[in-house]
């Protein structure tokens, strides 16, 4: 996969087409289900608390992994539901969408989730997620002061962060 | 054309009242096609609390690494979803069209008790005629 091999970033950002901001927030949880970023441009609606907020969506993540495990109309042995299973091993999902949001959802080799939230209408994010870990990675990563698996907050991560978001179409 | 791989269909308290597979691989006991109905039932609920803005009635499109499964709610909290192959078209369509085999042909039924497992042969034989594959296409008409 190429997300973890090239040491910078792409030179050029894969989509954004310049249609105004129409993400929602965005979630980063390591293997554990810590938290380590939650940023949000555009949220109206709050009906929990922060920090239930983020257990709820990791549960969700969660669920739906082991949902889409067993699922799978594709392999024969797929194991009981709710087996726990490594990043990258059994059938994983890549979004859903809602009448009100979408979910785009990445995890890296080393369980690291990077979840965004946009738009119904907005086309498939896959590459840009992948732009945004590498942004993780150049970052806060490589930041010598950051301690992994804890909470991060990165000026110039946010600050290129916002912006790539801001274009994405 | 793309293949569908299996229907279910969940009653508002997240029961699984109707299950068909169309051809995926492995067995599914009926053990597991419970336990996978309820699951999504609570997963579906999950992403209306987890909504950025007001008025969310849940998952419409799921999109996996190896299928796609579209769901369809009616008003009275019946969940109809099917299993099917990533990119395949007019799944909305097709899930109105069971919606309404689903009250022709079940909820018209005289001997066919609310929330319970459907049992109807009508009901079958129409639903097998629906997701032909040829049908499915014409429904993008």
């Amino acid at each position: 996969m190429q997300f973890f091999g090239g040491s910078e970033i792409s030179p050029l950002p894969p989509l954004p087409t310049a249609s105004g901001n129409n993400a929602h927030m965005m979630y980063v949880f390591n293997r554990n289900g810590v938290c380590l970023l939650y940023r949000e441009w555009n949220r109206p609606l709050r009906t929990l608390n922060a920090q239930q907020d983020h257990k709820l969506m990791f549960g969700l993540l969660f669920s739906l992994k082991s949902l889409t495990a067993k699922m799978d109309p594709t392999s024969v042995e797929k194991g009981n539901l709710g087996v726990p299973q490594l990043p990258g091993q059994g059938c994983s999902f890549h979004s859903f969408r809602t009448n009100t949001y979408k979910l785009s959802f990445m995890e890296s080799p080393s369980g690291i989730k990077i979840i965004l939230v946009t738009h119904p209408g907005t086309g498939d994010l896959r590459e840009s997620l992948k732009y945004i870990y590498n942004l993780y990675v150049e970052y806060v990563v490589k930041n010598p002061l950051y301690s992994p698996g804890t909470p991060f907050r990165s000026e110039l991560f946010d600050k290129a962060l916002d912006q790539y978001v801001r274009g994405l179409g | 054309m793309a293949a569908i791989y299996s229907l279910y269909i969940i009653n508002k308290s997240g029961g699984l009242i109707f299950y068909k597979d169309y051809g995926s691989a492995g067995r599914m006991d009926t053990n597991d096609s419970l336990r996978l109905a309820s699951l999504w039932h609570s997963m579906h609920a999950i992403s209306q609390q987890l909504s950025p803005t007001l008025g969310c009635s849940g998952i419409e499109l799921l999109e996996a690494d190896t299928f796609d499964l579209h769901c369809f709610q009616s008003l009275t909290g019946t969940k109809f979803f099917v299993v099917c192959e990533p990119g395949t078209q007019h799944m909305e369509g097709l899930l109105k069209v069971i919606y309404e085999l689903y009250t022709d042909y079940v909820l018209k039924n005289p001997f066919y008790e609310m929330e319970m497992p459907i049992r109807c042969e009508l009901f079958d034989i129409n639903l097998s005629q629906a997701v032909q594959k040829d049908r499915v296409a014409l429904l993008g008409r």
